[in-house]
């Protein structure tokens, strides 16, 4: 993944210790993404939202953003894109919260998964869809 | 002590004399056949706050014909339920008499006949009456726009929506929300806005950039000793259902946790009652009645249903008042101590001969529509054929215009967008040319001609499809199907996106659409920026001029399955 293909304008930092890395460009599947950020832990549920548009206006760069309180780290992935891989966002000990908001491209209708690494090791994961449409009959 | 949810079934039950199933007033209106001005506007006062909603008039300042769908199919967990119930099912449902009055106003059935029976309805001089007499009972009542006000006939058109202006701001709203507004352009929105006496809120509405809200919220009135907040909600589909780059730098969505900090910031700020206006869309808004807390009243929009009870979600209320002009709800509220204590709800229909025009609003219409009496008169053709827009897969009134773009462009294949707007027009009577500009009037009229492959027709179907039957309401956008001429298919409205459309057919040939071949396709209203082609009003009037006399040969191009 390219930082500046992404159009990621605006990332939410809690505080200066927040960084983003950008992913190893690397074909793995969804899947074995999720199981090596999960470094063998449980994937459970709870305590992460992920925010992004039902529809997107704009397939190009559609704004997403994702919160989990306590966490160290947070996962961004893009399942149906060809590389799936959007973001993974690190937070210090010295970060005020841990949220980021970016925008990403959407090459079509897909789930956007979002996983958190907490402090104790444990790992939780929240998804949406969001729906890339030709548009242009409502109302 | 009793709940707050008893005390609204308390009031569901009460307020069954003016719609309740099987017993209401409805039904007794039926029986007696005939109808007053002073029975349209009885409601006794209750509580202390009445609201007043109008929404969806699309530019419709004077009486009109609306027939009402037939086929409006609901999926997912809305199958079954209103709005999606019509004809005789929703006469039963509400136990209205078959060929009363409010079935005349409510379904399709005998639409005809009982248009002759009781006439016209709407009009903005007659809409004046009501509120008025609600204002003479309770001077502090809420008038509240829904949206969709500034777009849908000749003379909005001709002076970008300043004549729906300046009769709305006559009738004093007090607050307004948005959607085809936007298509006239944000310069000349921004423009309005400014002039406008009261507020046009959106809490969905943001900068596309910055994320930041772009228009205000909300606006607390005080209301018969209680804080009342009213929450705008603009259509949240705008820059995909509409053209973008006409608004560019906004943007929308339906943002349920937008509305959710929203409600509790008015809660905060000592709301007793928190009114959510709204451009939603009936099922969008049904969802998110249960899943956002602290909505008590929901004041539906888009989707052009009329309800004539609230739908009970949760400890909200959900009020769908029509569209065109044909009704206005009252909602009369029993606010106290912070809480929505109960509710009298009444859909009043506005029957044009029954109900007084209000001579000043009259005379406004008047002036407003002088500048362009000859044009909207001119007669263009006549209709055999009854013509009305309301469907889920046709109408009348797109076959017509299919048609018109088949033969006038020498096309294949024809589509038309599945809008809701429009009013119908009886069997014999003649096509004038304000008729025509009643179904077509909008600032993206450029008939195209283009190529596509088979394939690309079943996308964009497939597309379409999706924005009315996915499953979850949140991602529906509340038109109707693309309608079609030149070429039938098959739908399985149940069916995940990809898979509902099939046996697609070249009417003409009867051969079945080929993925690879390319078909002469023309259509209008494309959201793409830089369309060409003649506007859809002159290409249609030039050929209904040259049939003299229309008529619609029934449509069974659309085989349903899974309604």
């Amino acid at each position: 993944m390219k930082l500046n293909r992404r159009e990621a304008l605006a990332i939410g930092l809690g505080g200066i210790a927040a960084t983003m890395l950008p992913m190893p460009a690397m074909a793995s599947t969804v899947e074995e993404l999720m199981a090596e950020f999960a470094g063998g832990a449980e994937i459970g549920e709870g305590g992460i939202t992920l925010t992004a548009p039902e529809i997107a206006e704009n397939g190009n760069t559609v704004p997403v953003s994702v919160s989990a309180p306590g966490a160290e780290a947070i996962m961004l992935l893009a399942t149906g894109n060809p590389t799936p891989p959007v973001a993974t966002f690190r937070f210090g000990p010295a970060a005020g919260s841990q949220s980021a908001s970016t925008r990403i491209r959407l090459a079509k209708t897909q789930d956007v998964i979002a996983l958190a690494k907490m402090a104790d090791g444990s790992v939780v994961k929240t998804q949406a869809t969001v729906k890339v449409t030709i548009g242009g009959c409502g109302g | 002590m009793i709940s707050r949810r008893d005390f609204l079934q308390a009031a569901l039950a009460a307020s069954a004399i003016w719609g309740g199933s099987g017993t209401g007033r409805w039904a007794r209106l039926a029986a007696q056949q005939q109808l007053s001005q002073d029975q349209l506007l009885e409601f006794p006062d209750f509580g202390n706050v009445t609201l007043i909603h109008i929404t969806d008039i699309h530019a419709q300042l004077k009486p009109i014909w609306f027939r009402e769908p037939e086929i409006n199919l609901g999926v997912g967990e809305a199958r079954g339920k209103v709005p999606h119930v019509t004809g005789a099912e929703f006469l039963k449902l509400y136990g209205i008499t078959p060929g009363s009055p409010e079935a005349y106003a409510l379904t399709y059935e005998d639409f005809v006949a009982l248009a002759r029976t009781y006439g016209k309805m709407g009009g903005l001089d007659r809409v004046a009456t009501v509120i008025k007499s609600i204002r003479a009972a309770r001077p502090d009542a809420l008038l509240l726009d829904g949206g969709d006000t500034w777009q849908g006939s000749l003379t909005a058109l001709r002076t970008a929506g300043q004549d729906m202006v300046n009769v709305m701001n006559a009738l004093k709203p007090d607050a307004m929300t948005a959607h085809w507004e936007f298509t006239l352009g944000i310069d000349r929105v921004n423009e309005i806005v400014e002039s406008l006496p009261f507020p046009m809120l959106g809490a969905n509405i943001f900068d596309a950039e910055w994320e930041e809200p772009a228009y205000e919220p909300y606006k607390m009135f005080e209301v018969g000793g209680a804080q009342v907040a009213v929450i705008g909600q603009a259509f949240p589909y705008l820059p995909i259902a509409n053209p973008k780059w006409m608004f560019p730098g906004l943007s929308f969505g339906i943002r349920e946790e937008r509305m959710a900090e929203v409600v509790q910031e008015v809660r905060d700020a000592g709301a007793d009652l928190v009114v959510v206006l709204s451009h939603n869309g009936f099922d969008v808004d049904r969802k998110m009645a249960a899943r956002v807390p602290g909505i008590d009243v929901i004041l539906t929009g888009h989707t052009h249903d009329a309800l004539p009870e609230p739908v009970l979600v949760g400890e909200t209320i959900l009020i769908a008042s029509g569209s065109n002009g044909k009704f206005v709800s009252r909602v009369d509220l029993d606010v106290r101590d912070g809480r929505m204590m109960g509710f009298r709800h009444k859909l009043i229909p506005i029957f044009s001969d029954v109900i007084q025009p209000d001579a000043e609003i009259a005379a406004l219409i008047d002036e407003q529509r002088a500048p362009y009496k000859s044009e909207l008169e001119e007669v263009l053709g006549t209709s055999e054929s009854l013509l009305y827009r309301r469907g889920n897969f046709n109408g009348t009134w797109d076959d017509l215009i299919c048609n018109a773009l088949i033969e006038e462009r020498e096309a294949d294949i024809a589509l038309s967008p599945g809008f809701r707007w429009g009013p119908s027009l009886l069997p014999g009577e003649p096509i004038t040319r304000e008729d025509l500009f009643n179904v077509t009037s909008m600032s993206y009229p450029q008939a195209y001609r283009t190529e596509m492959t088979g394939e690309v027709l079943h996308t964009v179907l497939e597309d379409v499809a999706d924005n009315l039957f996915n499953p979850d309401p949140y991602y529906q956008q509340g038109g109707d199907m693309v309608r079609v001429g030149g070429m039938g298919y098959r739908i399985g409205i149940t069916k995940p996106q990809g898979s509902r459309i099939s046996d697609m057919t070249l009417l003409k040939t009867g051969e079945p659409i080929d993925p690879n071949r390319s078909y002469v396709v023309a259509g209008w209203a494309s959201v793409n920026e830089g369309t060409e082609g003649p506007a859809i009003w002159d290409l249609v009037e030039s050929w209904i001029r040259r049939k003299g006399t229309v008529t619609i040969d029934p449509n069974n191009s659309v085989k349903v399955v899974g309604a």
